[in-house]
């Protein structure tokens, strides 16, 4: 930055009160430069608008020549502080022009006078219409702030749409008592082997959780070959729920519980 | 690493006994879970077969829709309640203006309201700071000038085309019209048969929903906004 100190800048934007809009200078996060807002003005209507009732005019009768200096005046700053003048300010100011030369064109003396259509009706007519729309939006905004103070009760919680918390204690409870029944119907015969032991139980879970992201509990359940290791599989996914190392959820109702990564990404 | 182990067996055999327990625990269980599923099922087929109990009175219907009023998760529409209940919605509509009227005297916390073609109930927003303060929330970032005098001309005047917009506000918005799809405020709705057969767009009921309006005829007229702008 050379002489022209964010102090020298701030007091140049001072002078330039223009169309009555106290310009703001505020710096840019991105590129650290500063920037220089020229009040609020949403197009080249609103700033019409707003030179016209700063000159305590008419909107009916608009003395095209000193708005128009104004609005040029508008646009000049802007140019100067090097501020890209959007194309439809540009638009409008070719319009004053060109009604300012026609205000100053001597009226055809041949023509009726009350058939004579003033030149700015049809801007007249366009503003009158935007300010409408203008104030629509202040009720629009008012209204918004309202409704943001409303609250509605929070959604219930159902299969539908947190799958997470479908499964209970019971379900859970299900798959491992027709796991047991279909243990009692094949294992008529116990032969005496080598026990898993709880920890490992824990680890074989762990790992088949983890290898794929996912287990499906059926899968795993029917992995224990006593009843011993199933109650020791079915204690080792209340262990790993209770750490919260896995959760545990149901695609459907009674559909398969599915025990996934706790804080993995969520595949849903 | 050695007493880790030791932990680990003592656990092991305590997991046995607790093994030992839950086996016999999960027996139990087992015949509830059973016998708590066979009487549901039961329930299930009363469902099929019997009729819904038809209130005998104002009184009683008004509880129902209260009842179903609440528990909706969307405003609740009197052609949904008046199914249930299997009455006219003419009679559903009285029935739930009353409901509203009686409700809302107590000016309490909440309040019953018709809100996107339905009722539901809500806070008052006089309480929103200790809502916000229970909730720790914020009120969420507001749009912007230009977005909100773009949905202004959309609301009134949809159907609307981008250019048509863009003749009365004087200035282009394509950011504002995006930032309006975006948050669903806005939808389109087809083409318009003239040349480019430029996009029309309208509100949605999301726009209903966020602004606290039964339905588009709740805005108040354009023509009568003639004398009140410029004071701002």
């Amino acid at each position: 930055m050379s002489e022209e100190t964010p102090e020298g800048v701030e007091e140049r934007a001072a002078q330039l009160n223009v169309a009555g809009a106290v310009p703001q200078i505020v710096p840019d996060d991105v590129t650290d430069d500063l920037k220089i807002l020229l009040g609020e003005f949403e197009g080249p209507l609103d700033l019409l608008l707003h030179l016209i009732r700063q000159e305590h005019v008419s909107i009916y009768d608009i003395p095209v020549a000193r708005i128009t200096d104004e609005y040029l005046r508008y646009l000049r700053v802007m140019q100067e502080m090097d501020i890209a003048v959007a194309g439809d300010f540009l638009v409008m100011a070719a319009t004053l022009i060109e009604l300012k030369t026609k205000m100053l064109l001597p009226r055809d003396p041949l023509a009726p006078p009350e058939e004579e259509e003033d030149p700015r009706s049809d801007l007249v007519n366009q503003l009158l219409e935007y300010q409408k729309y203008k104030a629509a939006a202040q009720m629009l905004w008012s209204r918004a702030t309202v409704e943001q103070a409303v609250f509605k009760r929070a959604e219930l919680e159902t299969d539908k749409n947190n799958p997470e918390v479908a499964v209970g204690l019971f379900d859970l409870l299900k798959v491992f008592q027709d796991i047991l029944a279909r243990h009692k119907e094949e294992a008529l015969l116990e032969i005496e082997r080598e026990e898993i032991s709880m920890a490992e139980m824990l680890e074989r879970l762990r790992n088949m959780v983890m290898s794929s992201g996912e287990l499906n509990l059926r899968v795993f359940f029917e992995r224990a070959r006593s009843r011993r290791e199933l109650v020791l599989a079915f204690l080792s996914v209340l262990e790993l729920v209770r750490t919260t190392e896995v959760k545990l959820f149901q695609r459907e109702t009674f559909g398969d519980i599915v025990a996934r990564v706790a804080g993995g990404t969520d595949g849903n | 690493m050695a007493t880790n182990e030791q932990t680990l067996n003592d656990e092991t055999a305590q997991a046995v006994d607790e093994a030992a327990l839950n086996e016999e625990a999960s027996r139990e269980l087992a015949a509830m879970v059973a016998e708590a599923e066979q009487s549901s099922t039961e329930a299930a087929d009363d469902d099929d077969g019997a009729e819904l109990y038809v209130p005998q009175s104002d009184s009683e219907r008004a509880g129902v829709i209260e009842a179903l009023i609440f528990v909706s998760d969307e405003p609740l529409s009197a052609k949904a309640i008046a199914e249930v209940l299997k009455e006219d919605k003419e009679v559903i509509k009285t029935a739930i203006t009353a409901l509203a009227e009686e409700f809302n005297a107590r000016n309490g916390g909440l309040q019953l309201r018709e809100v996107a073609g339905g009722w539901q109930f809500a806070t008052r927003p006089e309480y929103h700071e200790h809502v916000r303060a229970f909730l720790k929330t914020r009120p969420s970032a507001k749009l912007s000038i230009a977005s909100l005098e773009t949905l202004a001309v959309i609301a009134y005047r949809q159907p609307v085309t981008v250019p048509e917009i863009l003749e009365i506000r004087g200035v282009q918005s394509p950011s504002a019209i995006k930032t309006l799809l975006d948050k669903k405020l806005i939808v389109a709705k087809g083409r318009k048969d003239t040349i480019g057969r430029p996009m029309m767009y309208g509100t949605s009921k999301e726009f209903l929903l966020q602004f606290g309006l039964k339905d588009l005829s709740e805005l108040p007229s354009v023509e009568d906004f003639h004398d009140l702008s410029g004071g701002s």
